[in-house]
C-alpha cells in the first residue's frame, strides 16, 4: 500500500544542507544517526551508558561471576563471625583481634561479608543486581506497553475516551502504592496464578510496579499524540482516506518510539528504587535470595559494627540508580536537544 | 475445657512491644544511613564512674540508696496503649502504673527468681482458696486512701474489675481473664451499660463488707492470684470514671498521682501523693520526688541520651537499640554500665504436626536433630542476645528443667546422624520439603528462617522462606490453622513470653490442644496431645505450688518429645544502667528494671 505521506522516514528529517553538498550525502543522515553523534559527544551520558552496559553484563554473568570466585551467594561461612556482636572478625583464628574495620574485605571476599552469617558480600550485591534489574525491567516493559497503548487511544480519539483515561490516570496516581502493596503482597496465597515462592514475589512485584506506575508514560504518550495527530502528515493522510489504524500504527507510533524509549530509560531507575523499597519493608523478594533493599534492611541493625554491610548495598542502587539516569538524560538530549535549554 | 480460652484479645500487646520495629521509607534512609555510617558512633560522653560490673543489675541490687528527691526521666518510642491501668496490656505499662495504682497482691521486690513470688499489696494477706480452687477470698487494708483523701473500698475494686472485663463498652485493651473465669455473671452487661446501678447482675464477686472480696469461679483454678497482680484490680471509684477517658486523670492509690497535663503520644509527669501510707505499702520505695515520662521519641536518640546521661530508663524495657547494641558490647568502656539479663521471652520455631509430612513425629524429630543451635543462637545476636534454649520453659519459671535436652549434638551443631536416622523412620531417607513462615519486618526472625534453612539442607530437608507482615502475622497467617495449611508452613519462627510468670501462664495458649482456634490462634503447631491436655487440665485444680511446677516439667518434656517446638534462645537483652540510678536491677516478673524501687542522685 503506498500513500504519498508513505516516504521513507529518513527523508522527512533530512538535513537541508546535505542537499547541496553533494551525492554523497543525498541519503542524509536519519534521526537517529544525529541523535548518536550528539550522544557520542554527552560524556557523562556515555559514562552512564556504559555503566548500565557493564551492569546488565554483570546480572547476566552472576552465576558464571560466583562460581569463578568460588563462593555461591547463599552459603554461610560462621568461622568468620564474632559470636558476642555478630561483625566480621579481623582474624577467624584469634578472636581476641577484634573485629575488623573493612568488614573482611579481601582476595578471597571482595567486597567483605555479612555479619552474622558471614554471607560473601560480592556474589550477594551480583545476585542482587539481576533481581533488581530483572524486576525493574520487566515492570518498566508493562508501564510502557499499558502507557502507550492508553496513551494514544487517549490522545488519537479525544472526547470521552481521553477522559475517561485521564480520570484512569487520576486515579493510579493518586493511589496509595507502598500501602497497597504491603497489604497485596500478605494477601495472596502461594501458588496463586501457577506461580510459587519466588517467582510469585517477583511476578506480584512486576505487577505492582508495572500496573501502577503506566499513567506516567500514559500522559507524555497521550501529550505527543495530541499534537502529532495535528501535524501535516497526518492530516494528510487523513484526507486521502487513511484508516485509524493505519494513521496510528503507521504515522503516530514510529514518532513515538524515541520518547518512550527516553523515559523508560528514565523510569527503570524510578522502579529499581520501588523495588528496593519494598524489599526493605519486606514485602519484596524471599529470602535468601539477595536483593539489594533486602541486604539493606538487614544492614541497618548493623552500622555501627559493620559500616561497610550498609555502604556496599546502598552505594549498589545509588550507581545503578545515577547510572540509569544519565544515560536517559543523555539520550533526551541526544534525540531533543531543545528539552535541555 | 472450655476455661482455657481465656483472653479474647488477638494476640499479645505484651508481646509485640518487646520487638520494636523500624520500617521508614527506604530510599530516603539510604542515604541518611550512610551519612551515619560515615559519621561513625563513638563511645558516649556520660559514661561517668561506677564500680558496678558487667550485667550485675541480673542478680543484684546496683546501688543501693534510700535517698530521696530528684527527678526521674523516662522516655519511650511507642506510647501507652492507655494509662488507665483498666485499659492497658503492655509490660511495661503493668510495671509502671504501680506508681499510682495499687493492685490486691504485686510481685516481690527482688532481683532474680524470688521476684515472681506473689505478695499482698492492697490485700491485707495472700488470698485463701477453697478446697477445689473454685472460691478465693480477698481481705483488704484498712484506711487506704485516693488522692483525694476518700477511702479505698473493696467495691471500688469489683467496680474496676466489671469496666475492664464485662459487657459490649469493656475497655478493650487488657486481658480478659476475670470475664473468662468469674462464676454467674454471664448475663451481666458491664457498668457502662444503660441504667440503674453499674455493677446490678455482677455476681461474680462478692462484697460482704468494705474490706472484703469473695470472688466465685465458674472452675478451678489454682494460680487465681496470680491474676490479681494484674492492673485491672486497682480500686477506681465509679463516679470518677469516664470510660477511657479516665486516662487523662487516672485516681491515685499509689505514692505518685497524675499532675493533671497528661498529653497523650507527648508527655506524662507524675507528683508526690501526700495521702498514700508508706508504712502500708512492701514494695515502693518512691524515691524520687517527680517522676517525667516523654514520649513517642526516637528509638535511637533514646539510647544516646540514656548514655550521654540526659535520660535515666528507656520506658519500654526492651533494651537498646540494635545500633547501640553493638557499639556498647564492643567498649570496654562502657560495659560496666550494662545488663544482658534473661528474660522470659522464648524464640522458637513451631513445628506443625498436622501439615504433611510433619504430621509423621519422627519427621518432626527429623527437624530436631538437624537444626543447628549454635547457628540460630547467632541469629538472635549470640550470647548477648539469647541462651541457647533446649527446652520451652524459661529458666526462671518454676518447673523449668535445662537439663531436659531430648536432641543433643555437639556444640549445639545438630546430630545430622541421628537427623537422617529419622528420615528414614518416617519413610523420607532422601529428604523432604516445607516452608518457613517469619516475620518480614523482623530482621532476627528472617535471620533465623535462613540459619535453619542452612541446616536443614545438610539433610536435603529443602525449606522455602515465606515473609509476612508481623501486623498480621498472629492473626492471619500464622495464627491461621487453614492459612498454615494452605501454605504449606511446617515451621514458623515465632516468640512467647508469659502473662505471669507460672509455667500455665506460659505453656497453656502455645501447647494446650484446647487452645487451638481458628483465627489467633497460638498453639500453631496444632499440637493436640491427650497426654498434655489432659495435665492441662489437671494442674488447675492443683493447690501445691512444687507439685503443679512438676506438672509443667513433664509438659515441658513431653512436648519435646512430639518434637513440637523447636527453641532456639530465652532472649537476653541488653540495658544501659545510667551510673545516677539507684536500686537498679531486673525484675523476673516484668522482665525489665524494677521501676518502683528505682531512685537518682542526680538533683
Amino acid at each position: 500500500m503506498t500513500t504519498p505521506m508513505d516516504v521513507p522516514e529518513s527523508s522527512q528529517h533530512a538535513d537541508p544542507e546535505a542537499v547541496t553538498a553533494g551525492a554523497e550525502n543525498a541519503a542524509g543522515r536519519s534521526l537517529r544517526q544525529i541523535a548518536w553523534q550528539r550522544f557520542r559527544r554527552d560524556k557523562v551520558g556515555m559514562a552512564g551508558g556504559i555503566v548500565v552496559l557493564f551492569l546488565i553484563l554483570v546480572a547476566l554473568c552472576a552465576p558464571l561471576l560466583t562460581t569463578w570466585f568460588g563462593q555461591p551467594p547463599n552459603q554461610f561461612d560462621q568461622r568468620l563471625i564474632d559470636p558476642l556482636t555478630g561483625g566480621v572478625l579481623r582474624d577467624p583464628d584469634d578472636t581476641s583481634r577484634g573485629l575488623d574495620p573493612w568488614g573482611g574485605i579481601s582476595a578471597q571476599h571482595l567486597l567483605g561479608v555479612e555479619p552474622v552469617n558471614g554471607r560473601d558480600l560480592f556474589s550477594r550485591i551480583v545476585h542482587g543486581a539481576r533481581t533488581s534489574l530483572l524486576v525493574a525491567t520487566v515492570a518498566t516493559l508493562v508501564c510502557v506497553l499499558i502507557g502507550t497503548v492508553l496513551g494514544v487511544l487517549a490522545g488519537y480519539f479525544g472526547g470521552w475516551v481521553d477522559t475517561v483515561i485521564g480520570r484512569a490516570m487520576d486515579i493510579f496516581l493518586a493511589f496509595p502504592l507502598l500501602l497497597f502493596a504491603i497489604a497485596l503482597v500478605g494477601v495472596i496465597p502461594d501458588g496463586a496464578f501457577g506461580l510459587e515462592g519466588n517467582n510469585l514475589r517477583i511476578g506480584v512485584l512486576v505487577f505492582i510496579i508495572g500496573f501502577f506506575n503506566w499513567p506516567y508514560i500514559g500522559r507524555i504518550v497521550r501529550g505527543q499524540t495530541l499534537t502529532l495527530k495535528e501535524r501535516e502528515f497526518v492530516e494528510a493522510s487523513r484526507s486521502l482516506g487513511a484508516s485509524s489504524g493505519h494513521i496510528v500504527f503507521r504515522e503516530i507510533l514510529p514518532n513515538l518510539i524515541t520518547p518512550i524509549l527516553v523515559y523508560s530509560t528514565l523510569l527503570i531507575p524510578t522502579n529499581i528504587l520501588f523495588e528496593a523499597a519494598l524489599s526493605f519493608l519486606g514485602v519484596g523478594i524471599n529470602p535468601p535470595m539477595a536483593t539489594w533493599g533486602g541486604m539493606l534492611e538487614n544492614a541497618l541493625r548493623f552500622y555501627t559494627i559493620a559500616p561497610h554491610f550498609v555502604l556496599i548495598p546502598g552505594l549498589a542502587i545509588f550507581i545503578t540508580v545515577l547510572a540509569f539516569n544519565l544515560f536517559g538524560d543523555g539520550l533526551r538530549d541526544a534525540f531533543d536537544p531543545r528539552s535541555s535549554d | 475445657m472450655s476455661t482455657h480460652h481465656f483472653t479474647r484479645q488477638g494476640p499479645h500487646r505484651w508481646r509485640r512491644l518487646l520487638r520494636r520495629t523500624t520500617a521508614p521509607a527506604a530510599a530516603g534512609t539510604a542515604l541518611t544511613l550512610l551519612l551515619a555510617a560515615c559519621g561513625g558512633a563513638g563511645g558516649g560522653g556520660g559514661g561517668g564512674e561506677s564500680d558496678a560490673e558487667f550485667n550485675e543489675g541480673e542478680t543484684t541490687i546496683v546501688n543501693p540508696s534510700d535517698e530521696t528527691g530528684g527527678t526521674l526521666r523516662y522516655a519511650i518510642a511507642a506510647d501507652f496503649d492507655s494509662p488507665d491501668p483498666g485499659n492497658t496490656y503492655y509490660a511495661f505499662s503493668w510495671n509502671f502504673s504501680r506508681y499510682y495504682a495499687r493492685t490486691l497482691l504485686t510481685y516481690t521486690e527482688a532481683p532474680g527468681e524470688q521476684g515472681i513470688e506473689l505478695r499482698p499489696d492492697l490485700a491485707e494477706e495472700m488470698p485463701q482458696g477453697n478446697d477445689d480452687s473454685t472460691e478465693w477470698t480477698v481481705r483488704i487494708k484498712q484506711g487506704l486512701r485516693y488522692e483525694d483523701g476518700t477511702e479505698i473500698t473493696a467495691q471500688d475494686i469489683k467496680y474496676a474489675i466489671a469496666r475492664s472485663n464485662f459487657g459490649d463498652r469493656a475497655l478493650p485493651n487488657g486481658p480478659k481473664y476475670f470475664q473468662d473465669l468469674l462464676a454467674n455473671s454471664d448475663d451481666y452487661e458491664g457498668p457502662y451499660a444503660d441504667g440503674g446501678d453499674p455493677l446490678e447482675g455482677f455476681d461474680g464477686i462478692e462484697t460482704p463488707d468494705d474490706h472484703t472480696l469473695v470472688f466465685h469461679l465458674n472452675t478451678s483454678f489454682s494460680e487465681f492470684p496470680y491474676l490479681l497482680i494484674q492492673p485491672q484490680t486497682a480500686p477506681v471509684p465509679a463516679d470518677a470514671d469516664r470510660g477511657e477517658q479516665y486516662q487523662s486523670h487516672v485516681i491515685s492509690s499509689g505514692p505518685y498521682k497524675f499532675d493533671g497535663e497528661y498529653r497523650p503520644g507527648v508527655s506524662l509527669n507524675l507528683v508526690r501523693n501526700e495521702e498514700w501510707d508508706a508504712s502500708s505499702d512492701p514494695t515502693r520505695r518512691a524515691l524520687p520526688d517527680r517522676v517525667e515520662v516523654q514520649l513517642g521519641v526516637d528509638q535511637n536518640e533514646i539510647d544516646q541520651r540514656l548514655v550521654n546521661g540526659e535520660l535515666d530508663v528507656d520506658l519500654g524495657g526492651a533494651g537498646v537499640g540494635p545500633a547501640m547494641r553493638g557499639t556498647l558490647i564492643a567498649d570496654e568502656g562502657q560495659r560496666h554500665n550494662v545488663d544482658n539479663p534473661q528474660g522470659n521471652t522464648l524464640r522458637y520455631l513451631n513445628v506443625n504436626t498436622v501439615v504433611e509430612p510433619l504430621d509423621d513425629l519422627a519427621c518432626r524429630q527429623a527437624i530436631l536433630y538437624a537444626a543447628d543451635r549454635d547457628a540460630l543462637q547467632r541469629a538472635w545476636g549470640g550470647d548477648t542476645g539469647g541462651d541457647i534454649a533446649t527446652q520451652i520453659m524459661p529458666g526462671a519459671l518454676p518447673g523449668a528443667d535445662p537439663s531436659i535436652d531430648p536432641y543433643p549434638s555437639e556444640d549445639g551443631r545438630g546430630d545430622l546422624e541421628m537427623a537422617q536416622e529419622k528420615l528414614e523412620e518416617c519413610g523420607e531417607p532422601d529428604g523432604f520439603s516445607t516452608s518457613i513462615g517469619a516475620r518480614a519486618d523482623r530482621p532476627s526472625d528472617v535471620s533465623t528462617a535462613e540459619a535453619l534453612q542452612q541446616a536443614l539442607a545438610r539433610v536435603n530437608i529443602e525449606t522455602q522462606i515465606k515473609q509476612y507482615p508481623s501486623d498480621t502475622y498472629t492473626n492471619t497467617q500464622a495464627g491461621s490453622p487453614d492459612f498454615v495449611h494452605e501454605n504449606d508452613l511446617g515451621l514458623t519462627v515465632y516468640g512467647w513470653a508469659p502473662d505471669w510468670a507460672s509455667g500455665y501462664g506460659f505453656m497453656s495458649k502455645i501447647l494446650d490442644g484446647d487452645a487451638i482456634q481458628d483465627a489467633g490462634n497460638s498453639n500453631i503447631s496444632e499440637l493436640d496431645d491427650d497426654q498434655i491436655n489432659e495435665w492441662f487440665d489437671e494442674v488447675v485444680a492443683v493447690e501445691d505450688e512444687e507439685e503443679r511446677a512438676q506438672i509443667y516439667q513433664r509438659i515441658d518434656e513431653r512436648a519435646m518429645e512430639q518434637a513440637a517446638i523447636l527453641p532456639a534462645v530465652f532472649e537476653r537483652t541488653v540495658l544501659y544502667r545510667p551510673t545516677n540510678l539507684t536500686n537498679v536491677y531486673y525484675h523476673a516478673g516484668y522482665s525489665m528494671y524494677d521501676y518502683m524501687a528505682l531512685g537518682t542522685t542526680r538533683e
